[in-house]
């Protein structure tokens, strides 16, 4: 199986995916911001970090990259694209998943390791998981409060798409404790935890890896 | 063509820098202060543009229609 890491200007959570990927068996392959085609793969991995330095919206300019037009592309084809913390807010940005990432509510930067409930395995993201258990994930970031008109949420909740809630405590005031969402195709995932800082028991959890093993599993 | 684009966050959404501000400013001997929202200015200079084009700029980059309003002010 092929993976994407799409590297923008400021992405710093590349090589972990990287590490994390390959260890779970993918190939991967690092595809710069300028490049123009994301085709090929498998699955299309937008990492975490701080792309164009969070200037004037985090992920607002990554979503004009030339390379996200063709990830837009890939995904209305059904290749598998997943977007954490940063990626996530480039995902939302360009509309490949609704609603937006502000400000946490009590505007600090948080970086620790929060309980997430698995809301949904009807994704290949997290079939291999089971509903109602919880994943010790950590979070970083500053701007990931997640909102979205009454309309989306109803719609999200509905067809069960929120796949991932913040369990107990709501660190950074997301709506309904929302932690990751897909779209309508079930095939584009975006959440604020990093799921590759918790695969390997030296950091502290491993329940990370369900996310990988289950995207592998399904593209099997 | 020179335009100031206002940005601000929409009434709906809890703007927390916002809420920090009026209570810092209530500490500072200011009780009466009820409502206070933080937004920005994007100051352009632009050759060749028409108005429609701003406005699709103001809309797709430099605002979020999810969350934010904009208006642009000609000429400033």
């Amino acid at each position: 199986m092929k993976a994407a890491i799409i590297r923008f200007p400021g992405s710093n959570c590349d090589q972990d995916c990287e590490f994390v990927l390959k260890e779970q068996g993918f190939q991967t392959e690092f595809v710069w911001h300028k490049d123009t085609s994301a085709a090929g793969f498998d699955l299309i991995v937008l990492p975490g970090g701080f792309s164009y330095g969070d200037y004037l919206r985090c992920g607002a300019i990554a979503r004009y990259s030339p390379i996200m037009k063709s990830v837009i592309e890939q995904a209305a084809q059904g290749v598998l694209v997943l977007g954490i913390c940063n990626g996530f807010q480039i995902l939302c940005e360009s509309g490949l998943l609704p609603g937006a990432l502000v400000r946490n509510r009590d505007l600090r930067f948080i970086c620790e390791h929060v309980q997430l409930r698995v809301e949904s395995t009807a994704s290949p993201f997290l079939s291999g998981a089971t509903v109602g258990s919880v994943l010790n994930i950590p979070i970083a970031h500053g701007e990931g409060n997640y909102v979205c008109d009454a309309t989306t949420l109803a719609q999200l909740n509905a067809e069960n798409r929120v796949l991932l809630r913040y369990e107990g405590v709501n660190p950074n005031g997301a709506t309904e404790n929302i932690a990751g969402i897909c779209n309508a195709a079930r095939n584009v995932f975006g959440l604020m935890p990093h799921p590759e800082r918790a695969c390997d028991s030296h950091l502290g959890s491993t329940d990370g890896r369900i996310i990988f093993q289950s995207i592998l599993a399904s593209l099997a | 063509m020179k335009a100031k684009v206002f940005v601000m966050p929409k009434q709906s959404i809890l703007d927390p820098q916002g809420v920090a501000v009026r209570d810092a400013m209530r500490h500072h001997g200011m009780p009466g202060v009820k409502f206070v929202r933080v937004g920005k200015v994007i100051d352009l200079e632009v050759e060749g543009a028409t108005e429609a084009q701003l406005h699709e700029i103001a809309r797709d980059l430099l605002s979020n229609p999810v969350v934010e309003d904009y208006t642009i002010q000609l000429g400033a």
